[in-house]
C-alpha cells in the first residue's frame, strides 16, 4: 500500500536508516585494511612500548620465593637466615637452569658490579648437592662472595622484585629511589641535559629550515610555472635519494680531508683541517639539509594560494611591502608555516640516522641512547621509558602549539 | 607631447609595455581623463586593459611612454605613494580581519587617530549599508557584501582615482546588476574618478562615461557608449559591442557621407566608414534589432533578400535567422509582440533598414 501523505511514515524512516547503515559498512569495508594494519603496526607497538616501560617481571619470574621471604625485612641490616637460605636454593637453580645471567643483568642495573658477584656464585652454588646446601647454604652463600653481606646488595634484589615499577621513569628523568625509598637525584645525569640538547638542536634546526625554506618558497609561489616546477626538482631532489646516501655525502663533504676543509687550506683561510664533522654542527647541518622539503612542501602550498592582489591591494591602500608583508601575508602564510616548524621539530626530535652517521658523541640525540639501550645494553625498559616519555613531550609540545596556535590554522597542502 | 588642458587629471602619454622585450602588448596608449570621469577599458582577454590598470597602480612598469596625474609623472612613484584605491576582482578582502579591520587599514598606515579611524570606518560601512556587519570576517559575507566592503575599502582613504578590474566577474547576474547601479551610485555621491577593466560590454555601456576598446594592445576607439554603439569607427568594434550582421558587398559609388554598395542580396545604402573607396571590397554592418521583416510601417532605404533559415523563441523577443544568397547567417530581432510573422522553411523574405543604421566598413 502506498503512503499517498506527506509525512514520513515508519517504513520510509526505516529504509533511510537501512542506507545510511549501508553506506557506512561500505565506508568502513574500505578502510578496514589499514586500520587492521595500524593495529598491528603501530598502535600494538606503542602499547607494548608503554606497557614495558612500567612492567618488568623478570625478576619476579626467577627468584618468586626469595622476594616474597623478603617482604618481611626491614631493609637494616642482614635478612633473616631463611631468606638467604631460600636465596642460595635459587642460585643453584637458576645455575643449573642457566638463568642466572638473567637476573645479573637485571640486578646489575640498579647496583653496578653485581653482574660477575652473581655469576660467580651461582657457579660455586651450582655443585653443591641438596642436603649440603639446606644444612650449610647460608655460610657458602656468604663465603661466595662478601657483597652477599652487604645489606645494599638485598635492596638491590628486593627493589628490583616489584613487576611493576616506575624506576625506569626515574632513571629517564634522572631520579632514583634512596635505601629509604625517597625520590633523589642519581649521580649520573644524563637523560635530562640529552632532552634538552635534543629540543635545543630541534628548535635550531626548524628555525633553520624556517629561514632558509620561508624565502625559497615565496619566490617559488610568485615565480612561473615553469621555474617554480624546476625549483621544485631541487627541494624534491633530496627526497628521491637514499637518506644514507645524502648523510654519507655530508660525511665527504666535511671529514678532515673532505672538500670543504681542503678548499679552506687550499684559500689559505686555515692551516689546519677545522673539526667539522662528529659534532653538533655537523649533526644539525646535515639535518637542515635533509628535513628542508618538509618545510618548503607545506609552506609553497600554502603560499600558491594566496592570491597576489591581497599583496597589492594592502599596498595599493599605501602601505610599504615589509608592512604589507607583516600584516597581510604573514598571517595568511601561518598555516603552512606552522605546519612545516610543526613538521620539522617533530621528525628532527625523534631523528636517528643523521646523528648516529655524523654526530660523533657530541651531537648524539635522545633516539640514539633509546637505540643504544635497546641494542647494546639491552635495557628494553628503560628504552621504552625514555620513548614513552619523549612521546609524552612531543603530545605536550603539539598541545601547547594547539593553545597558542591552533590546529586549524594547519594546512599541509 | 600634446598640451595639457586643464581639466585633464590623468594622462597616458604614448604608454607602451613589453614583457618579454620582443612583443609590445600595450602598443602606445593614449588617453586623457577629466576629474570625476568614469572610463571603462572594454576588451577581450589578452588585449591589454589589464596590463594598463597594473601599469596604472604601479604593480607594472612602463617600458616606454609616460602616465601623469594632475601633470606629473607618476612613472617613478612607487604603489603605495600613489594614493589609489584598488578594487579585485576576487575582492582581496584580508580573511584574518573583520569588516571594520579590513576598512581600517588603509587609515592605519596613514597614522590617523584611532577615533577618527572609527568614525570614518562607521561612516564608510554606513555608506555601503553595511552598518551591522563590521565585526564579521569575509568568510562570513555573501559576494555582493564583498564587493561592497572592498569598494568601501578602496574609497575610505578618500583617493582621487579608483581602479577597478573586473570587480563583478565573480557575482551572479542579478547582482552584477545591482552592483553596476551601487557603483553608479558612490561614483555619483563621492565624485571620484574611475578607470574600470571588463570584457563585459553590458557592464561597460551602463556604467561609464566613456569607453575606451582595446583589441591586440591598441585603442580601437574611445568614446561615450552611445557613440561606440551607434558609430563604430572600424569593424572590430562593429563586432565586439553588441551583436551586429555583416553583409559583403563591393563599393559602387561613394556622395559623401554615404555609399551605395552593391550585394548578392540587393543594393544597400551605407554610411562611410574611415578607408572605404569606391571599387573595392566592403563589408556592411548592420544591427539586428535595426532589421525589419516586411512587411512593415517603418519607412526604409534598402532592402535584402534572404531566405528564412529558422526561428528561436527568447522570451521578450524573437531572433530570426535568414541566409544571404553567399550563405551567411543574417539575424533579425523582433519584440515578441503580435507583428511577429510566421515563415515556412526556405521561404523568401525581404530585410528592411534605413541606410543611417548602415556603416560600410572596409575589407581587408
Amino acid at each position: 500500500m502506498t503512503d499517498r501523505t506527506h509525512t514520513l511514515s515508519p517504513e520510509d524512516a526505516r529504509n533511510a536508516a537501512r542506507e545510511v547503515r549501508k553506506r557506512r559498512f561500505q565506508a568502513f569495508v574500505f578502510v578496514v585494511p589499514l586500520l587492521v594494519f595500524i593495529l598491528f603496526a603501530f598502535v600494538a607497538p606503542i602499547a607494548t612500548m608503554l606497557y614495558r616501560s612500567v612492567h618488568n617481571p623478570t625478576v619476579a619470574n626467577l627468584v618468586p620465593e626469595t622476594l616474597a621471604a623478603l617482604e618481611d625485612w626491614s631493609g637494616e641490616g642482614l635478612p633473616d637466615d631463611a631468606v638467604l637460605l631460600q636465596f642460595a636454593a635459587d642460585m643453584k637453580r637458576m645455575a643449573n637452569e642457566r638463568t642466572s645471567g638473567q637476573l645479573a643483568d637485571e640486578i646489575n642495573r640498579a647496583l653496578p658490579g653485581m653482574s660477575s658477584v652473581i655469576k660467580s656464585s651461582a657457579r660455586a652454588l651450582r655443585r653443591v648437592d641438596d642436603t649440603d646446601l639446606a644444612a650449610n647454604g647460608v655460610a657458602l652463600l656468604l663465603d661466595a662472595n662478601d657483597r652477599w653481606s652487604d645489606p645494599a646488595t638485598w635492596r638491590a634484589i628486593r627493589d628490583a622484585g616489584p613487576i611493576y615499577t616506575s624506576s625506569y621513569y626515574l632513571t629517564s628523568i634522572d631520579l632514583e629511589r634512596g635505601a629509604d625509598g625517597s625520590i633523589g637525584a642519581r649521580d649520573v645525569q644524563i637523560y635530562k641535559q640529552l632532552y634538552t640538547k635534543t629540543l635545543k638542536m630541534a628548535l635550531t634546526i626548524t628555525v633553520l629550515t624556517l629561514l632558509l625554506g620561508y624565502p625559497l618558497a615565496f619566490f617559488m609561489s610568485q615565480a612561473s610555472d615553469s621555474l617554480s616546477n624546476f625549483l621544485m626538482v631541487f627541494v624534491l631532489l633530496p627526497f628521491w635519494t637514499s637518506l644514507l646516501v645524502r648523510t654519507t655525502a655530508w660525511i665527504a663533504l666535511l671529514q678532515a680531508g673532505g672538500v670543504v676543509n681542503s678548499s679552506l687550506i687550499w684559500l689559505g683561510i686555515t692551516d689546519e683541517p677545522i673539526e667539522l664533522l662528529y659534532n653538533e654542527f655537523s649533526t644539525i647541518l646535515a639535518m637542515t639539509h635533509i628535513l628542508l622539503p618538509f618545510m618548503v612542501l607545506p609552506l609553497y602550498a600554502v603560499m600558491r594560494g594566496i592570491d597576489p592582489s591581497f599583496m597589492r591591494a594592502a599596498i595599493s591602500m599605501g602601505s610599504t611591502p615589509l608592512g604589507a608583508w607583516y600584516k597581510i601575508y604573514l598571517p595568511m602564510s601561518l598555516p603552512g608555516l606552522s605546519a612545516g616548524a610543526l613538521l620539522v621539530f617533530i621528525i628532527s626530535v625523534g631523528y636517528y640516522i643523521t646523528p648516529a652517521l655524523v654526530g660523533g658523541t657530541d651531537g648524539q640525540m635522545i633516539s640514539n641512547i633509546i637505540a643504544f639501550h635497546m641494542q647494546v645494553s639491552n635495557n628494553w625498559e628503560l628504552a621504552a621509558a625514555l620513548g614513552s616519555l619523549l612521546l609524552i613531550l612531543i603530545l605536550v609540545l603539539y598541545w601547547l602549539f594547539d593553545r597558542f596556535v591552533g590546529t586549524d590554522n594547519l594546512k599541509l597542502g | 607631447m600634446k598640451d595639457i588642458s586643464p581639466a585633464t587629471f590623468l594622462r597616458f602619454d604614448n604608454v607602451k609595455k613589453s614583457y618579454d622585450q620582443k612583443n609590445l602588448v600595450v602598443k602606445g596608449f593614449d588617453m586623457d581623463v577629466r576629474q570625476g570621469e568614469f572610463i571603462t577599458l572594454l576588451g577581450p582577454s589578452g588585449s591589454g586593459k589589464t596590463t594598463v590598470l597594473m601599469m596604472l597602480a604601479g604593480f607594472e612598469s612602463v617600458t616606454s611612454g609616460d602616465i601623469a596625474i594632475s601633470g606629473k609623472s607618476i612613472n617613478n612613484t612607487a604603489p603605495n605613494k600613489r594614493n589609489i584605491g584598488m578594487v579585485f576582482q576576487n575582492y582581496a578582502l584580508f580573511p584574518h580581519m573583520t569588516v571594520a579591520d579590513n576598512l581600517a587599514y588603509p587609515l592605519s598606515v596613514r597614522k590617523m587617530p584611532r577615533d577618527q579611524i572609527k568614525a570614518r570606518v562607521a561612516e564608510y560601512l554606513a555608506l555601503v549599508e553595511l552598518s551591522d556587519f563590521g565585526d564579521r570576517r569575509p568568510g562570513q559575507l555573501s559576494g555582493g557584501q564583498k564587493q561592497r566592503v572592498a569598494l568601501a575599502r578602496a574609497m575610505i582613504f578618500q583617493p582621487e582615482l579608483i581602479l577597478m578590474d573586473e570587480p563583478l566577474g565573480a557575482l551572479d547576474k542579478n547582482l552584477r546588476e545591482q552592483m553596476q547601479f551601487e557603483i553608479t551610485r558612490l561614483h555619483k555621491q563621492i565624485g571620484f574618478t574611475v578607470i574600470y577593466v571588463t570584457h563585459d560590454q553590458t557592464e561597460a555601456l551602463s556604467m561609464s562615461d566613456r569607453i575606451a576598446v582595446f583589441n591586440d594592445g591598441v585603442v580601437q576607439q574611445c568614446a561615450p557608449p552611445s557613440e561606440l554603439y551607434e558609430r563604430p569607427v572600424n569593424a572590430f568594434v562593429a563586432d565586439f559591442i553588441g551583436e551586429n550582421n555583416f553583409v559583403s558587398g563591393k563599393v559602387e559609388r561613394i556622395d559623401g557621407e554615404s555609399a551605395q554598395i552593391q550585394t548578392d542580396a540587393g543594393t544597400i545604402t551605407a554610411q562611410v566608414a574611415d578607408g572605404l573607396t569606391t571599387g573595392s571590397d566592403c563589408k556592411v554592418s548592420i544591427r539586428p534589432e535595426k532589421l525589419f521583416i516586411h512587411p512593415t510601417d517603418h519607412a526604409y532605404d534598402n532592402a535584402l533578400t534572404v531566405t528564412f533559415n529558422t526561428r528561436i523563441y527568447v522570451g521578450d523577443f524573437i531572433r530570426y535567422y535568414f541566409k544571404l544568397p553567399d550563405g551567411t547567417d543574417i539575424i533579425v530581432k523582433v519584440l515578441n509582440d503580435l507583428s511577429a510573422p510566421e515563415f515556412n522553411d526556405g521561404a523568401d523574405a525581404q530585410l528592411l533598414s534605413l541606410a543611417k543604421d548602415c556603416i560600410a566598413f572596409p575589407d581587408h
